[in-house]
């Protein structure tokens, strides 16, 4: 499973590196200073050996906890229910033009 | 399935598995009550949910479970339990930034679907997520990469989608449109989408490598995108197994990426690089909980599933004797529980089968029973009518006239067998009153023969006016010639 292909627990000395600090930020498009990607990196660290005290565990028998209540199927049914104002929706946008939110140029941006 | 193929060289083969995205025909959107239908009017079809506002929440619509559970099984998958995952992305197609959809735990997994020839193609899975919003790119030309700004339209954000993914067993570009064939007549058998390619409800993209034949590795593939119908998803393939084949050749190797298929220029285009890309960060989507079908559940569908389409095809191909395209021609029109009917009632099942493809129109036949389908075979083979009167009458049935009642129909007409010693008379006077005619007939060579039959033929249609049956004239004519 690839949750995260930067982030590897295995690591023991460093649990992430500035150039992973750098990928992942860049892939949640965040423009970091270098004295950002500096304390990020101690503060992802931190946070990364605070989870492999939790990995030296053994949790063979201990179900995951992605929902920590214990319901599934929760489902509506399939009937209509009234849209929003597209008027007052746009209002709220920064920019709107022809019923359409208007956004800038897709491609080429970069953090 | 034969066709014009043009082959790659022998020394290659082609490897091809399909992602096909099939909108789940719902009334509304996966994760909250908006009307799941087109619009020509932009962000009509929205709410709180579906544009990300903060503090809005998803809830699953039970059908587009049902549905998407229905199409596995169809599929022949397992139903496993599973959670929903968010693929996180930067485009503006989706305004929460991400897309729910299932990533290691999905819903439908290990099938397979056999296509009509038998060849049987492996399915990875088949998952649920949404759809995302489209995006109309201005200035530039109207292509991304020069817009100077784009607009966004969300009517189609979280409409809900499945995405069946095959493995990559398919080795000709006839089978891969043999695939998409197939999956759209069970999606239309089983009810859970109108699979339109051409209006985008069902969406085929084409996972594109070649090998050397023999050899079972799997080489770099590229996707192909914007595929709108199957005769393009043939040349996409085609192209792309082409190009990739030349690079080896030049001892160069294509590259892991989506390309874009250009159907006007008849090539592809690459588009983002596939590694770069494919770093979403999936976690696990907290605002909803897991799936988790009963077994119940899964046997009422089961339960519920139509003959499906390969099943429909046998059962006609046991009964009768016809080339297997006129039956898949049948199938695929759903006019064979109407073939079924009358060959069950007594009508000679070729017949019947021929009939309806030939002459039984695509669109509106609903006024067309088993019934009178079977009767209306029986008059013709009985002589009662000729071919081309049973036609006709077929014609009017469908359309309904005098309450779709063959015989009323050929009565109206005037259409009855004639008695074979009535048209013996006939050519006999014929015969007397055309002496030249006939005797290029009799003696002429074999155009001459030909074009005399025809005389004669045209004669008796005129003095019966059509009723005659032209095989019975055309034996009457030789036994006379011989005797």
């Amino acid at each position: 499973m690839e949750w995260s292909g930067a982030v590897s627990l295995g690591a023991m000395t460093q649990r992430i590196t500035r150039d992973e600090v750098v990928h992942v930020a860049r892939l949640a498009r965040l423009s970091l200073s270098d004295a950002e990607i500096d304390e990020f990196t101690g503060q992802l660290g931190d946070i990364l050996e605070h989870a492999a005290d939790i990995e030296a565990l053994d949790v063979g028998d201990v179900e995951p906890t992605s929902h920590p209540l214990p319901m599934v199927n929760v489902l509506r049914p399939d009937e209509l229910r009234p849209a929003l104002d597209r008027d007052l929706l746009l209002s709220q946008a920064p920019a709107a033009e022809d019923g359409q939110f208007r956004v800038p140029p897709i491609l080429g941006e970069e953090p | 399935m034969t066709m014009h193929e043009p082959s790659l060289p022998k020394e290659w083969e082609l490897v091809v598995g399909l992602e096909v995205h099939v909108e789940l025909a719902t009334k509304t959107k996966l994760f909250c009550g908006c009307e799941n239908k087109f619009s020509h009017i932009p962000n009509t079809l929205i709410c709180p949910t579906c544009v990300g506002l903060p503090g809005s929440l998803p809830v699953m619509n039970e059908k587009a479970v049902e549905f998407a559970m229905r199409l596995g099984r169809a599929l022949g998958c397992e139903i496993h339990p599973s959670v929903m995952a968010r693929k996180n992305y930067f485009y503006p197609d989706m305004a929460k930034d991400f897309q729910t959809t299932q990533y290691d735990q999905p819903t439908n997994a290990d099938g397979q679907l056999a296509l009509a020839d038998g060849t049987v193609v492996g399915i990875e899975r088949a998952h649920i997520e949404e759809d995302a919003g489209k995006t109309t790119h201005v200035g530039g030309g109207g292509r991304i990469n020069d817009a100077t700004y784009s607009l966004v339209d969300y009517n189609r954000a979280g409409v809900p989608l499945v995405e069946i993914v095959s493995r990559p067993d398919i080795r000709t570009v006839e089978h891969a449109k043999a695939y998409v064939s197939e999956l759209r007549d069970i999606l239309l058998a089983i009810e859970v989408s109108d699979a339109k390619m051409e209006e985008g409800s069902m969406r085929v993209d084409a996972n594109v490598s070649v090998r050397p034949t023999g050899s079972d590795e799997l080489r770099t593939r590229c996707e192909l995108k914007n595929i709108n119908s199957v005769r393009s998803l043939g040349r996409a393939i085609e192209y792309e197994a082409r190009r990739h084949v030349d690079l080896y050749t030049n001892g160069e190797a294509p590259r892991q990426e989506t390309r874009h298929w250009d159907e006007e220029g008849g090539r592809s285009t690459a588009g983002r690089s596939k590694e770069d890309a494919d770093d979403y960060r999936y976690f696990q989507e907290p605002d909803l909980v897991p799936l988790a079908p009963t077994s119940e559940q899964i046997a009422e569908i089961d339960a519920s599933m139509p003959v499906l389409p390969a099943a429909r095809r046998a059962r006609l191909g046991e009964r009768s004797s016809v080339a297997d395209e006129v039956i898949v021609t049948v199938v695929e029109r759903g006019q064979d529980g109407l073939a079924l009917g009358a060959i069950e009632a007594g009508a000679d099942a070729d017949k019947v089968l021929t009939r309806i493809q030939n002459d039984l129109a695509v669109d509106d036949w609903s006024a067309v029973t088993s019934e009178s389908l079977a009767m209306l075979i029986q008059m013709e083979t009985g002589g009662e009518l000729t071919a081309t009167q049973a036609k006709q009458v077929l014609g009017e049935m469908a359309a309904g006239e005098h309450g779709g009642d063959p015989k009323a129909i050929a009565a109206a007409h005037g259409f009855e067998a004639m008695e074979s010693d009535e048209l013996e008379t006939l050519v006999d006077q014929l015969i007397v009153d055309h002496p030249d005619e006939w005797s290029r007939f009799v003696g002429g060579d074999d155009g001459d023969r030909k074009k005399m039959q025809g005389f004669f033929t045209g004669q008796i249609m005129k003095a019966t006016k059509g009723q005659a049956d032209g095989r019975a004239v055309a034996q009457l004519l030789g036994q006379k010639s011989a005797g």
